[in-house]
């Protein structure tokens, strides 16, 4: 069952990320690279990793690819133009790709999976694996282990806002921004007038 | 023992206060730019107040000094490389922050954020340097790209800089995902990612493992990038060109001294096992950069583009000392870093005051005549263009002697041979600028008068690099004494 699960999601996920770069409409290759995502979220939770998968739906589908739709119908790229000189640059590029390629494939094929002295190269206690989950786990060390990279994540992410809205944000003149201080002084005594308006006779 | 009671206790936090201040600081300031009243003088006491933070934090690094400490669960290092290096940082960065100051003034682009982002990048490199982690080593690298990314673009204004901050922030991410790349692998074939258990693991076995070979190799690519060693240099000249000049001059210092630092804690810890392999590569990188650095400068015409080949070139000579791979080389290394730093300083001081009518100016004819129309200044650049070039005796004949020695000790003659070669090549470039100050006819003067800061900049630069060899013991006692920290026993 696992075997069947496994390569139809792998399946997937390979058909797809070829679709996203071939596809010729931006926005299919966006939709294609969703599919994707959700695909390595199966095989993640065949992995046991379920909170890998679960962040990979949230953030990944959820958040980046809607994020990158949004950015694709709004500025309406041709992707036609860009196309142009791809064959100029697939010997370079498939060079090195198929370096890239052998090499990795050379280094998986070496990869023999040490029988036992793996727990004894390990340094930390091994938990209990049937008894624990991962979101748990993970909950455990994220803020006591792991504090310091935590912090620093966090951070970067403030520079990464910073940054943004330095890089953005422009003073414009003009613009009819809501004051919340303007709206709670203004008392009735200030905005309303009781004229008496003589019948028949008009403002 | 379950990993949750064990951890609950307090970190010790003594070693990372530098960092801790500096963060704390950047927060504040933060704080304090976006409510105080927006304007010219907001953002000088920002600088200012980021500069005096800057010196602080130096002082408690100086102060915390000591053996071997780490910290939260052995992320984070403290030893005499690491506080060695931390100073180079904080000094490349506060002197080029106030040499920033009046230079954004005048050219109406100053604001509070950039002060900040230069605090926020400097608490990256500290964390670069004291990183014993593979993630702590990618957040601390990560944090600083991230603002360094966002200071090339700061004159978003100008296309060029725009320019120069898009290629350099998807070149970058290219080679942190390259760097992510390696460490993912290097973590799947040993099961660490901490420094000290790598090199047990690294070491325990007989022959390093394919896997944890291509790891180490990518994450040298990625440090590499940063460096902007050859190969992965294409970014270099177009940002240093396109980047406001004091940005230029903080690109060109610290983020160097950082990426050199770190590349050196990774190599000789945890990668130590395969120094025979890694060595190769680094070398590799050290000609290509020396070659490229000493070729490619001839033609510029735009001093800050030239400034950008020349630090390619000064990276292969200070990877020489890396890739001969013991405490010679690495000491020669420190050495080189820290005269780099002090020459560079001196340069871009030049660089920054020069300005005509109100204009600015970056070709390099805009020299001709100083000699004539400002002797100072013109001397002081000659003297370190001199050093730039290697003339003895002033202080960059010595970086380079100790790199070469270190090279010609361990028998990589071929090294010291093209270091040698390109040298001379390069003295053509330098030598250019001192014969179009001192021989060709002024045509248009600089604006003075110079800023205070950049005054002081370039008088102490000059005299360290005249003065170096009359005394050279105080520096190289401090580099002995880092180097040792790297090779105990």
């Amino acid at each position: 069952m696992h075997y069947i699960m496994f390569y139809i999601f792998a399946t997937i996920a390979i058909i797809s990320s070829i679709r996203v770069i071939t596809a010729r409409n931006p926005v299919h290759s966006v939709l294609f690279l969703i599919l994707v995502f959700c695909n390595v979220a199966g095989l993640f939770l065949l992995l046991g990793a379920e909170f890998l998968a679960m962040v990979l739906i949230i953030v990944y589908a959820g958040a980046v690819a809607v994020l990158f739709l949004f950015v694709v119908m709004m500025l309406d790229i041709n992707i036609v133009p860009l196309r142009e000189g791809f064959l100029s640059y697939l010997p370079i590029g498939g060079l090195i790709g198929m370096i890239l390629l052998v090499e990795l494939v050379m280094v998986t094929a070496g990869w023999v999976i040490p029988t036992g002295n793996l727990l004894a190269t390990t340094t930390h206690d091994l938990p209990n694996t049937a008894a624990l989950t991962n979101t748990e786990e993970l909950g455990k060390v994220l803020y006591t282990r792991y504090v310091y990279q935590f912090q620093t994540a966090g951070i970067a992410l403030l520079v990464a806002m910073i940054g943004a809205i330095l890089l953005t944000l422009r003073s414009r003149s003009g613009v009819r921004r809501q004051s919340v201080t303007r709206q709670l002084v203004r008392t009735k005594a200030n905005s309303l007038e009781l004229k008496k308006v003589q019948t028949r006779g008009g403002v | 023992m379950t990993w949750g009671l064990m951890m609950t206790e307090l970190p010790d936090f003594l070693p990372v206060l530098p960092e801790f201040l500096l963060i704390c600081a950047a927060l504040g300031l933060l704080m304090a730019g976006a409510f105080l009243r927006e304007g010219k003088a907001a953002s000088d006491v920002i600088g200012l107040w980021a500069v005096l933070f800057m010196t602080v934090s130096g002082l408690l690094v100086v102060s915390g000094s000591g053996g071997n400490i780490t910290t939260f669960n052995g992320m984070f290092i403290t030893d005499h490389f690491s506080v060695f290096m931390k100073i180079l940082i904080l000094v490349s960065g506060s002197v080029t922050l106030m040499m920033s100051l009046p230079w954004l003034q005048d050219e109406r682009i100053s604001k509070f954020e950039f002060p900040i982002l230069v605090l926020f990048a400097t608490v990256g490199m500290l964390m670069m340097v004291s990183a014993n982690d593979l993630m702590a080593m990618y957040l601390g690298l990560e944090l600083q790209s991230l603002s360094l990314y966002v200071i090339a673009a700061y004159h978003r204004d100008n296309s060029r800089a725009t320019e120069a901050g898009m290629k350099y922030f998807v070149l970058g991410s290219l080679a942190s995902g390259l760097l992510l790349f390696g460490a993912s692998f290097v973590y799947g074939f040993t099961g660490q990612t901490e420094f000290d258990g790598l090199a047990k693991s690294l070491a325990g076995v007989d022959k390093a493992s394919m896997g944890a070979i291509i790891g180490a190799v990518f994450i040298i690519f990625g440090l590499a990038f940063k460096l902007s060693a050859v190969p992965f240099h294409m970014w270099t000249p177009d940002v240093y060109e396109g980047a406001p000049a004091p940005v230029t001059a903080f690109f060109a210092l610290a983020p160097k001294i950082a990426a050199m630092a770190l590349l050196v804690r990774v190599l000789t810890g945890p990668f130590m096992a395969m120094a025979e392999q890694w060595q190769q590569i680094v070398m590799i990188l050290a000609m290509a950069s020396m070659i490229l650095g000493a070729f490619a400068a001839l033609n510029q015409t735009n001093i800050k583009r030239l400034m950008a080949y020349s630090s390619i070139g000064h990276v292969g000579y200070a990877l020489i000392g890396l890739s001969v791979g013991n405490m010679i080389g690495v000491l020669g290394l420190l050495v080189y870093l820290t005269i780099y730093l002090v020459m560079n300083l001196g340069v871009f001081a030049i660089i920054l005051s020069m300005r005509q009518k109100g204009r600015l100016t970056e070709g390099i004819e805009d020299l001709s005549g100083l000699a004539k129309t400002q002797p100072l200044m013109a001397a002081a650049l000659a003297a370190l263009m001199f050093s730039m070039a290697g003339i003895p005796p002033l202080a960059g004949f010595f970086s380079k002697l100790y790199v070469f020695i270190a090279a010609i000790e361990s028998q990589m003659y071929v090294l010291a041979i093209v270091g040698v070669l390109t040298s001379v090549v390069s003295a053509f470039y330098y030598l250019r600028i001192i014969k179009i100050m001192y021989f060709d006819e002024p045509v248009e003067t600089f604006d003075k008068p110079l800023s205070r800061a950049v005054a002081l900049t370039l008088a102490a630069s000059s005299i360290v690099v005249l003065g170096f060899f009359l005394y050279p013991p105080p520096l190289l006692m401090q580099a002995e004494e880092a180097t040792a920290a790297l090779f105990p026993g």
